[in-house]
């Protein structure tokens, strides 16, 4: 049994703590010369348009919105505490240095519009950063500016579209997705207007090369992959990819969720892709916030520098600046340059580890997850589908059907128990050709012991799921809260976006969505 | 062979145990990678070695040595309501916790309470600002936040149209043209008063007319700064002809502006940068998307939401992430967007500063940046060649200020007595001649812009 227990603080919502009053950020008066000056504050908003009623926020002073903010801090599981082997997700020890660096004044304080003149070191820092990665993933020239890996991928389909537009070929409507891709690609490429035309996984667990040959034509506008892919699979026949794709007329769209285990060893541009997104927050390691922000930069090959989003960052010599010429780009995906400060952290990050050290984390990440396989040897409940014997890469999908089958347990029970031991669960349910799939990706800086604590773990709830399933249904009991009612979560006539509709019902007021 | 701190495992004997337990060495475990693939040399990327953290700290510090920070004065910029603001040192703190700051997306949510609650909060914290009832957990920014209110009235109406004012952020203006590209979709522009600066309402009601409009976007305030005066009539035209109504709006101005809400907005966008978020040099910052109370809208949202339920048990108040049938993680290609990573903790940020702020302090804040930029132009009017406000109608914290010289050449006078001016409006010198959008805030003091107006009046005089 784990001893482990989450902080339960049965903290009230922000709305219900607090006096009448109450200030947590003081205003000062204003300068009497400059009251003088302008006059009434009614005259200076139209009659109209002037808030009666002031918002409905609470009154609280500074201790006690600190409290608050903390004790739910404290209910909340970062890497900063233990594992977090999301597959995918890439969930590595985020080193504290790039913290600090980032949050110097002398970039936070800068604003987007300053002159160029006035930042040059941070562009210089920008502008290495996108040297490195074109160098890192093989690529000629890269942009910083999507905001996050899936605006990454939203960036190069519109730059795939544009491509085949530009040759007069509007025909090319279809993207090829293969049926394990992240569900962010075909959500991508369907935003951009294309068809998303699925593609099946062989048994050995990579792309149906006769099933590309199919479905590929003259409509084909690319394909998009991961390499390795969602199972943790080098797609070994990439070259005869590439050449079909590229045959037909189609480009090939990288999706760099899944950099992290071939730093150093093979790059995409080697690989015949023409575009790559970078999920700065996975691979180079800065920190994922809760959600965000992360960073998507987009690396391209030569001849599709001038379809990136302006403005380009780019160096005479002597000087850095924006280039907002844009004869063919696409345009732009966000405003102003892109999220700078998970940028200057990805720099400090590969500036901190250099070529080997890249190339180190590369195979710590490999080895992790072959050791954890090796753990795993033994076990009946949980199997290793599509080639068992190949080694996985950054990443490792297991699925939990013999424990479903055999005892009722399903991925969420198995998910749920890791949680009472204090350990994040992986991601589950993903991706969707295997059932009751368990996807682990430990990443380079998860400890020798923590991976042999895992499977352990995992073993534990296999013995149990034999002796007691139905204990393991009433997990997880040692975090702040137990299982949570999704039924009413959702339901039309209960379900709560916002205290606003709370404050609303508890009036009397029906509200049903 | 490298031994790093931040790779537990790189240790030669920890590493040689575990490739002995797998049975295999590192080129097995590559083995699979056509040779001809392999990288065959060292990546040219950093200084070509690992590096110890005093050397990178010694390095990072000499290259931003060379960004010049304003302080006194802070920058005057404005634009997409991005300007200076003082961040709370309790958003600083709360932020840095690695609990939050660590976490990922809450795909576990009995472990990932207080982050969930916190969302929770900034939600209904930006529903009660806008007065409308759901708002998602963010989006990645205002330009972003503006596209996919466009798809998302196109999804819900089925018209192809979209009709936004003339003087719209321009950067924001090319986002939503290139996101909503091959949709089909036009995005025309509503010409506007050239005194004012107010939307043209006959020739809106002419553009409403011709038809197919899924929805018509106003900025409060605008870009250009003023604030637009006819945002109650823009919704009853835009409702009278079926399409929806999508306002935009700078948070901080809602402490003394009528909420959207309250005159009819159906969709609210805007941006949450003035929320505690920083300048970061553009980045991070914060979309704010929320809608009205109806099934359709809430439906055909895009992001994520969290909602408030109950555990299983019925024993606690709990929080999850819900509706996600509407999410690219369940729906693929049919999910209402793309998006995954958005910018949750930018989110944490604004609910921590809302709730020091409180009701009473974002009144405060709001009166006294309205009293400082309003000082500010008024000031910078009695300049001869200096036009401030350029248009004759009321202003929040930015406003455009014309010039009867170059301001390009004022600019570079204003950079060398270290003042950063307003924003060059080189987009609208056809239409409104030379001007520049400037920005004042809290933190400017009177001293701040008395130094600013002196600079612009000799430099004036000069010429």
């Amino acid at each position: 049994m784990s001893t482990w227990r989450q902080a339960k603080w049965n903290e009230p919502l922000i709305y219900e703590i607090g006096g009448r009053g109450r200030i947590g950020y003081l205003v000062p008066e204003v300068d009497e010369e400059i009251k003088n000056v302008v006059g009434s504050i009614e005259e200076l908003i139209p009659k109209k348009l002037l808030r009666k009623e002031l918002p409905e926020l609470p009154e609280l002073s500074e201790v006690e919105v600190v409290r608050h903010f903390t004790r739910l801090t404290q209910m909340s599981y970062g890497v900063d505490q233990g594992p977090v082997p999301l597959g995918s997700c890439t969930m590595k020890y985020n080193p504290k240095i790039c913290e600090e660096l980032a949050s110097d004044p002398r970039i936070t304080e800068l604003h987007p519009y300053q002159d160029e003149d006035t930042v040059q070191g941070l562009l210089e820092i920008l502008y290495k950063l996108q040297e490195w990665l074109a160098e890192i993933t093989g690529m000629d020239y890269c942009t910083l500016q999507p905001a996050a890996g899936a605006a990454g991928e939203l960036t190069g389909c519109l730059i795939i579209r544009k491509y085949h537009e530009l040759k007069g070929e509007k025909q090319r409507i279809e993207m090829i997705v293969p049926d394990n891709a992240h569900g962010s690609n075909p959500a991508s490429a369907a935003m951009v207007g294309f068809k998303v035309v699925r593609l099946p996984t062989r048994e050995d667990g990579c792309i149906d090369l006769e099933a590309l040959k199919y479905v590929v034509s003259d409509k084909t506008a690319g394909l998009m992959l991961t390499n390795p892919n969602t199972l943790g699979l080098f797609e070994k026949d990439i070259k005869e990819i590439a050449r079909i794709v590229h045959d037909v007329g189609g480009l090939l769209y990288y999706d760099g969720a899944n950099l992290n285990g071939i730093l150093g060893v093979v790059r995409p541009g080697d690989m015949g892709f023409d575009i790559v997104h970078i999920n700065i927050h996975k691979t180079f390691s800065t920190p994922h916030g809760g959600g965000g922000p992360g960073a998507g930069p987009i690396c391209v090959k030569k001849e599709l520098v001038d379809l990136l989003p302006r403005p380009l960052l780019k160096y005479d010599g002597k000087k850095y600046y924006w280039d907002y010429e844009c004869k063919h780009c696409i345009g732009r995906v966000r405003a102003f340059y892109g999220n700078i400060i998970p940028l200057v952290k990805a720099f400090t990050y590969i500036l901190s580890l250099g070529p080997q050290g890249l190339r180190e984390v590369a195979e710590q990440s490999v080895i992790n997850t072959n050791y954890f396989i090796s753990l795993m040897k033994d076990s009946k409940g949980y199997s290793l589908p599509y080639d068992p014997e190949r080694p996985r890469k950054h990443e490792v999908v297991y699925s939990a059907k013999p424990l479903t089958r055999d005892y009722g347990v399903t991925a969420e029970d198995v998910a749920k128990n890791l949680l009472d031991h204090g350990l994040y669960a992986p991601t589950i349910y993903f991706p969707l050709i295997v059932e009751e799939a368990l996807m682990i990706e430990f990443t380079d800086t998860e400890t020798k012991e923590n991976i042999e604590y895992y499977a352990k773990v995992l073993k534990d709830i296999e013995e149990k799921a034999k002796a007691n399933a139905k204990e393991l249904k009433e997990a997880p009991r040692n975090t702040s809260v137990g299982r949570i009612n999704y039924v009413k979560a959702n339901h039309p006539r209960t379900v709560t976006p916002t205290y606003r509709v709370l404050r609303l019902r508890n009036k009397g007021v029906q509200l049903r969505l | 062979m490298v031994i790093h701190p931040w790779l537990p495992n790189s240790p030669r004997e920890i590493k040689e145990y575990m490739l002995k337990v797998i049975g295999k060495n590192i080129d097995d475990l590559y083995s699979d990678i056509p040779s001809d693939l392999l990288l065959k040399r060292e990546l040219k990327v950093g200084l070509g070695r690992p590096l110890a953290e005093f050397e990178v700290k010694h390095i990072v510090d000499k290259i931003i040595d060379r960004n010049k920070v304003f302080k006194d004065p802070p920058p005057f910029l404005g634009g997409g309501g991005v300007c200076v603001h003082h961040v709370p040192s309790v958003v600083k703190d709360i932020l840095r916790r690695g609990e939050f700051l660590t976490t990922y997306t809450p795909y576990q949510a009995e472990i990932s309470q207080g982050l969930l609650q916190a969302l929770f909060e900034y939600q209904s914290l930006i529903a009660d600002l806008v007065e409308l009832e759901v708002v998602n957990a963010s989006m990645y920014d205002w330009s972003t936040a503006i596209a996919e209110a466009f798809l998302m009235a196109v999804r819900v109406t089925g018209g192809k149209r979209i009709l936004v004012p003339g003087t719209m952020n321009p950067e924001h203006y090319e986002v939503a043209k290139t996101i909503t590209y091959s949709k089909g979709i036009r995005i025309e522009k509503v010409n506007y008063d050239k005194e004012t600066g107010f939307m043209d309402l006959s020739d809106l009601e002419d553009k409403l007319r011709k038809g197919d409009v899924a929805a018509v976007y106003v900025e409060n305030p605008s870009f250009l700064g003023f604030i637009e005066e006819n945002v109650e009539g823009i919704g009853e035209l835009t409702h009278k002809y079926k399409a929806l109504y999508i306002v935009g709006v700078e948070p901080l101005s809602l402490g003394i502006l009528r909420a959207p809400g309250n005159y009819g907005a159906d969709i609210v966008v805007g941006e949450g940068q003035p929320l505690g978020l920083g300048l970061n040099y553009g980045g991070p910052l914060l979309g704010i998307f929320a809608v009205r109370w109806d099934r359709k809208l809430v439906r055909q949202m895009p992001g994520r939401l969290i909602g408030l339920t109950t555990t299983v048990d019925d024993k606690d108040r709990a929080f999850a992430m819900i509706l996600q049938t509407r999410e690219q993680h369940i729906r693929r290609e049919r999910a209402t967007s793309n998006i995954t990573t958005n910018e949750a903790l930018m989110a944490v940020a604004a609910a921590v500063y809302l709730s020091l702020l409180g009701k009473h302090g974002i009144r405060r804040l709001a009166e006294h940046i309205l009293y400082k930029a309003n000082y500010a132009s008024r000031m910078l009017s009695k300049i001869p060649g200096v036009k401030a406000p350029l248009f004759k109608s009321k202003h929040f914290k930015e406003f455009t200020v014309g010039f009867s010289t170059n301001y390009i050449e004022l600019h570079k006078y204003l950079l060398e007595h270290g003042i950063h001016g307003g924003r060059y409006l080189d987009e609208f010198k056809e239409e409104l001649g030379e001007c520049a959008l400037f920005c004042v805030t809290e933190v400017h003091s009177k001293e701040h812009i008395d130094k600013l107006v002196d600079t612009i009046e000799e430099y004036m005089i000069k010429r």
